[in-house]
This record gives C-alpha cells, sequence and structure tokens, in this order.
C-alpha cells in the first residue's frame, strides 16, 4: 500500500471528470482520449479542435509537474515505462510496441478506452460500455497475473 | 462552422488542460501505478494500490451530473447538438475490441490518455508505443470506418 495516495488520485479525477464536463456541455463531444486521437487522420473532418485537446493535455501536464514536483512521477521522479518481463524473453521494444498496438487496434473496434468508456460512458449509463469496460478490467487483470509484468 | 469558432476552441483547450493535469495530479500518468491497481495478486500481500478506483468514481460522478445538466438543454452552448456515440449495439467487435485493448493495458500499463500526456515527459521507448498506437488505430480503421457519416452507415 505504500504508494496509495486517495486524495490526490481524487481530485485528479475530479479535475479528468470536469474535462469531460466541459467538452460534453461546451461542444456536445466526448472526451474519450482513443477516439480523440484515432480520428486525426483523414477523412475525419473535425482535426482542429482534436489537436487543440491534445495539445492542450501535454503543455498542461508538463505545467502541472512543474508547479506540483513532489506528486510524484513527472515531477521529482522521473517517468519510466515497464521493462517487459524476463521470463518471457521478449525485448522491451518489442513488447511496449506489442502492447501499443493492441491499445491502438482494440480502442478502435471497442470504439472507446478508459476514458471513453470508463468516465463518460458510465456516467452516462451506457450499458454497451459497461460492458466494455468489464471487459477491458477484467482481461487487463488477468494479463497482469499472466504476465507477471509487476 | 462552429468547430473553427474562437469558443468552440478554447473550450477544447481547457478540456485538454483539465485533463493532462487531472492525469498528472492523480498520478495515472504512471504505467506501475496503473499496474499496481490491475495486479490484484498483490491484494493478499497488502501491496494492491486502490488508487485508480479513487481516480474514475469522481470522474463519473462529476461527468454524471454534466449529463444531467445537458438533458436539461437541447445543445450545448458552441455547437447545435450533442454528438452521441454513434454505436448502440453490444456485439463481438465490441467484446474483441475491449479484449485487446485490456491486453494492451495490462502488458503496458499505458490506456490512450497517459500515452498521450507521457509526451510530456518523454519517457525511454514512448515513441515505439505512441507510433504502434496510432498505426493499430488506423489499421482498426480499415475495420471501425473513421469519419462521422461513414460511422453512421456502419452503426446501422
Amino acid at each position: 500500500m505504500e504508494s496509495f495516495s486517495p486524495l490526490s488520485a481524487a481530485i485528479g479525477g475530479s479535475l479528468i471528470g470536469l474535462a469531460a464536463a466541459v467538452l460534453w456541455l461546451g461542444n456536445g463531444r466526448i472526451a474519450g482520449i482513443s477516439g480523440i486521437f484515432g480520428q486525426l487522420l483523414p477523412p475525419a473532418q473535425t482535426v482542429v479542435w482534436r489537436l487543440v485537446f491534445l495539445v492542450a493535455l501535454i503543455a498542461a501536464t508538463f505545467v502541472a509537474a512543474k508547479l506540483l514536483p513532489g506528486l510524484g512521477v513527472g515531477g521529482n521522479v522521473r517517468a519510466i515505462l515497464v521493462d517487459a518481463p524476463a521470463a518471457w524473453g521478449v525485448p522491451t521494444p518489442i513488447w511496449l510496441a506489442i502492447a501499443g498496438l493492441l491499445v491502438g487496434v482494440g480502442t478502435k473496434l471497442g470504439n472507446g478506452c478508459t476514458s471513453g468508456h470508463g468516465v463518460c460512458g458510465l456516467a452516462r449509463l451506457s450499458l454497451r460500455s459497461l460492458v466494455a469496460v468489464l471487459v477491458f478490467f477484467g482481461v487487463a487483470i488477468v494479463t497482469v497475473t499472466v504476465t507477471g509484468v509487476v | 462552422m462552429a468547430v473553427l469558432k474562437l469558443p468552440y476552441l478554447a473550450t477544447a483547450a481547457v478540456s485538454g488542460a483539465l485533463f493532462g493535469a487531472g492525469l498528472y495530479v492523480s498520478q495515472m500518468v504512471d504505467p506501475l501505478k496503473v499496474l499496481r491497481f490491475l495486479d490484484f495478486t498483490a491484494i493478499p500481500t497488502g501491496g494492491w494500490d486502490p488508487s485508480l478506483a479513487f481516480v474514475i468514481v469522481p470522474a463519473i460522478v462529476v461527468m454524471f451530473i454534466a449529463v444531467r445538466i445537458g438533458k436539461g438543454r437541447t445543445a450545448p452552448l458552441f455547437d447545435t447538438a450533442f454528438h452521441e456515440p454513434e454505436y448502440k449495439r453490444i456485439d463481438g467487435r465490441l467484446i474483441a475490441g475491449a479484449a485487446l485493448f485490456g491486453i494492451g493495458w495490462g502488458m503496458s500499463g499505458i490506456c490512450p490518455g497517459p500515452a498521450i500526456s507521457l509526451i510530456a515527459f518523454l519517457p525511454d521507448n514512448l515513441w515505439i508505443f505512441l507510433v504502434a498506437l496510432f498505426v493499430g488505430s488506423y489499421a482498426g480503421s480499415a475495420i471501425i470506418p473513421s469519419g462521422h457519416a461513414r460511422r453512421l452507415a456502419d452503426a446501422q
């Protein structure tokens, strides 16, 4: 439990919820990152707001880490990605490339990720999103156990 | 066209900024922290980190209130209509997609939001994940069409 941080988690979560609320009530758009990111290429016709959103997201992550470095990774602690589990004999770059491909294909086929289905979909009481959330959380939990990546 | 007006783009910027700040403050930018939530085998030993649940529940509650407010309005402030998700069916494609995403998420601890926000810190190997994410997403477009009109036709 050494890394458990309920207060900063809840404040951060509320900010994410506020982000989704602003985009929905302001522009009528779902703040689903895979959807915003996955529709940047032609024939998508709404590239400008998507780019503005993503650039602001990156900039705010950077600024928040500069203002509040004590919160951890990205601040006083260097951000690192995980290494491939040694037992699998796969080089880390290959492991991460496979993971990235699966996240990309999966969120496109399932039309959403942790933000689109998890935050916005559940808040909209969408049964479709509930099914998606149960599946991707369940599969991710099994995957962590099977791969021993932690 | 609504999408190029300043208030519309400013709203997108404010939303993106709140999202990025939230990902850092909640430390969901840390793949290991996410994996420590997904590692249920650590529950008996006391090594489990429930933080992710403390992030997503308040986020859902705030958005739930916004959705309720939205139901009393015919349109959002800066566009002519709410863009409801096009797909409604619970089908094999949804399940398969969510399962593939779950595998990739469990392998890396990185879902799309943190993947983008980590660009702020440029950890080693991030670009490999991002290129693969983009390639995977674009490959998926062969099955799920890109663009509103095409998706609406596909969702029928």
